[in-house]
């Protein structure tokens, strides 16, 4: 009886584990194909749609005729100032608390509380730094600037320096964490060579740490321009406009035209919200929706290409150094 | 010998001005960190100075129409009896979010095991960089894409009341958290020691009875921490459910019906707000709430994740 048993129930069951195994395995590859799917989806119907929409007129003119004509000029130039000047905030604040983290701090409590930090601000939703740049930015220090420099409502109002200011911090923890991984991917030995010959910990970080680790701190400042241009929770209140007659640029001494941080914007993903939802006439401007769809999608694709290849590219070199 | 001196003080004095600059730079980074965190609560705080805390449930409101008080749970905050029950929003919330997890959570845990345990090396280079591409697309194109795409084509085969509700809004905000739950969770897969797998197979485990019975329960804390993370995410995304969900702040557990949730809420009226109202207050605090459920989960998710680490290298 047992040598019946024996001999049944193991091809019994090798069968049922057999299709088993066949199920899971098309299951799970059916669902790797869902995320490059997914992608495929977006990117074919934004192409599609707002490929035909694309002339040099659309982006290089401004909006005509209540919004459903004319091109979107102010909109990529918003973008582009406004993430410009995010870069300029957030990327040598970041470097820097980087490089005292990584290299000065050691790993007690101040590094951990910064850690903690950071990796929970990765996580706050975006539309708090929205409420936060508004509170704090606009109100508390835009307010008490103008209370002090009696500037009347010079910086207490919305504007691209609040908005930049914003996204600065939504980008800072990216830019903090990359910038880690990338100085501690420089080898210890090197920097103990350095410290040998007689440098300075300053001038071992400088000649040695930072060329190496340069690479990937300029990945990581991609990837938040990236980040930055397609945010629009952060800046729905702190300066982006539904439409500008003009462009937020102020002459400099008269002569030299420079971007005008205390005026308002327009911007490309907040304009793909607002005539998405509330333009007046929908239909007539949908074109206009699929043509700015396009323009962004191309913009943080484009860029997050370029971070990722530069990444692959650092990775081997570093690999190749430390070998 | 004169000159050396001097340039080693020099250096010093250089050094240390250098080291005094970099622990600013870290200090003013954790100050604005804990700033938002401040800041947010402030401003909430003062919602309480002109309103009860009770309203945030629920209000006790004369109806004219039947002639005597109802208690009504509503976000009504420019009425003529302003209301301003936290229950619909966070309602909305949680109905988009836990439809949303669930989907993610299957499918991202399928792709994890796909890309950790049987993917060869080079379909996962060109998986992982496409997911990271995926990561990049800005929330607004994604609730762009549901609005003008999926929203009709969902109504079509569901044929629901309104074309826009939470599912659209959950489906689209599913898609936005999907990329950092596989990334989280196929972390963890491969952090499992290759030894317990050819332990497994040593006794004669096949494929997928090494997988469930081995690899899945090793990593099962940093696939809760992907899950719990990915909820967070979710509770917190703006723009999809702002431009996907409808925006109508009910009190209701279909899934088909329109909803409003706490971010959606927060980006809807805060453009239209004065300064300083007991309206602009309970934004700040509705704000807060969100805070703190989407610090609690990461918190909660970063402890996981640590306790997995600290487990995986003994």
């Amino acid at each position: 009886m047992s040598e019946i048993l024996s001999l049944t129930l193991p091809s019994l069951t090798a069968q049922r584990v057999r299709w088993n195994e066949i199920l899971s395995d098309v299951l799970v590859r059916f669902f790797a194909l869902i995320p490059l799917s997914a992608l495929g989806f977006i990117m074919y119907m934004i192409i599609r749609k707002g490929a035909g929409t694309i002339t040099w007129q659309f982006l290089t003119q401004t909006p005509t005729e209540g919004m459903t004509h004319g091109g979107i000029f102010p909109c990529i130039f918003g973008t582009l100032a406004i993430t410009l000047l995010m870069i300029l905030m957030a990327l040598p604040l970041g470097v820097a608390a980087a490089i005292y983290l990584t290299e000065f701090s050691g790993r007690g409590l101040f590094f951990r509380v910064i850690r903690a930090a950071v990796n929970n601000l990765a996580g706050v939703p975006s539309i708090v730094f929205g409420l936060f740049g508004v509170g704090f930015f606009i109100l508390f220090v835009g307010r008490n600037l103008d209370h002090v420099l009696k500037t009347g409502m010079l910086f207490g109002q919305p504007c691209m320096l609040w908005a930049a200011a914003t996204l600065a911090v939504l980008v800072l923890p990216v830019i903090i964490v990359s910038t880690e991984e990338a100085l501690n991917a420089v080898p210890q030995s090197q920097r103990s060579a350095s410290l040998a010959l007689g440098a300075t910990k300053w001038q071992t970080i400088w000649h040695v740490v930072l060329p190496q680790a340069r690479g990937g701190i300029l990945t990581g400042a991609i990837l938040s321009i990236s980040r930055g241009a397609g945010e629009t929770a952060p800046i729905l209140f702190t300066g982006c406009a539904y439409f500008l007659p003009r462009l937020p640029v102020v002459n400099l001494f008269g002569v030299i035209p420079i971007v005008n941080p205390f005026d308002q914007f327009m911007e490309l993903s907040y304009h793909i919200f607002i005539m998405a939802t509330q333009s007046l006439d929908a239909v007539k401007t949908l074109p206009i929706q699929y043509g700015t769809t396009l323009v962004l999608i191309s913009l943080t694709f484009f860029l997050n290409l370029t971070a990722i290849i530069f990444r692959i590219h650092f990775r081997k070199k570093l690999g190749a150094v430390s070998v | 010998m004169e000159t050396h001196k001097l340039t080693t003080k020099d250096t010093r004095l250089g050094e240390w001005l250098i080291e005094r600059f970099l622990l600013i730079a870290g200090i003013s980074s954790m100050l604005i960190i804990a700033l938002i965190f401040v800041f947010l609560f402030k401003e909430a705080i003062r919602f309480f100075a002109t309103a009860n805390p009770f309203d945030l449930i629920g209000k006790w409101v004369y109806d004219d129409y039947d002639g005597h008080y109802v208690f009504k749970m509503m976000w009504q905050s420019v009425s003529e009896v302003p209301k301003y029950s936290l229950i619909p929003l966070i309602c909305g919330s949680f109905l988009v979010a836990f439809p949303a997890t669930i989907i993610s959570g299957v499918l991202g845990i399928g792709c994890a095991i796909y890309l950790s345990e049987l993917a060869p090396s080079k379909v996962r280079e060109t998986l992982k960089p496409t997911l990271e591409l995926l990561a990049g697309i800005p929330s607004v194109v994604i609730g762009f894409v549901m609005l003008a795409f999926i929203a009709t084509f969902a109504q079509d085969i569901f044929h629901t009341k309104f074309r826009l509700n939470a599912f659209v809004g959950s489906l689209g905000v599913a898609l936005a958290v999907l990329p950092i739950m596989i990334t989280i969770a196929e972390d963890a897969m491969r952090a499992v020691p290759k030894e317990l797998r050819d332990a497994s197979y040593a006794l004669g485990a096949t494929k997928w009875q090494t997988v469930w019975g081995t690899v899945v329960p090793a990593a099962v804390s940093g696939i809760s921490a992907a899950i719990i993370l990915g909820f967070g995410r979710a509770l917190g995304e703006t723009m999809i459910v702002l431009m996907a969900t409808g925006n109508a702040a009910l009190v209701t557990g279909n899934i088909f019906s329109s909803v409003r949730t706490m971010t959606a809420n927060i980006a809807a009226e805060l453009g239209s707000v004065a300064q300083g109202g007991e309206h602009y207050y309970s934004l700040f605090l509705v704000g807060a709430v969100l805070f703190t459920f989407t610090f609690g989960l990461n918190l909660v998710s970063e402890i996981v994740l640590n306790k997995m680490r600290q487990k995986l290298r003994m």
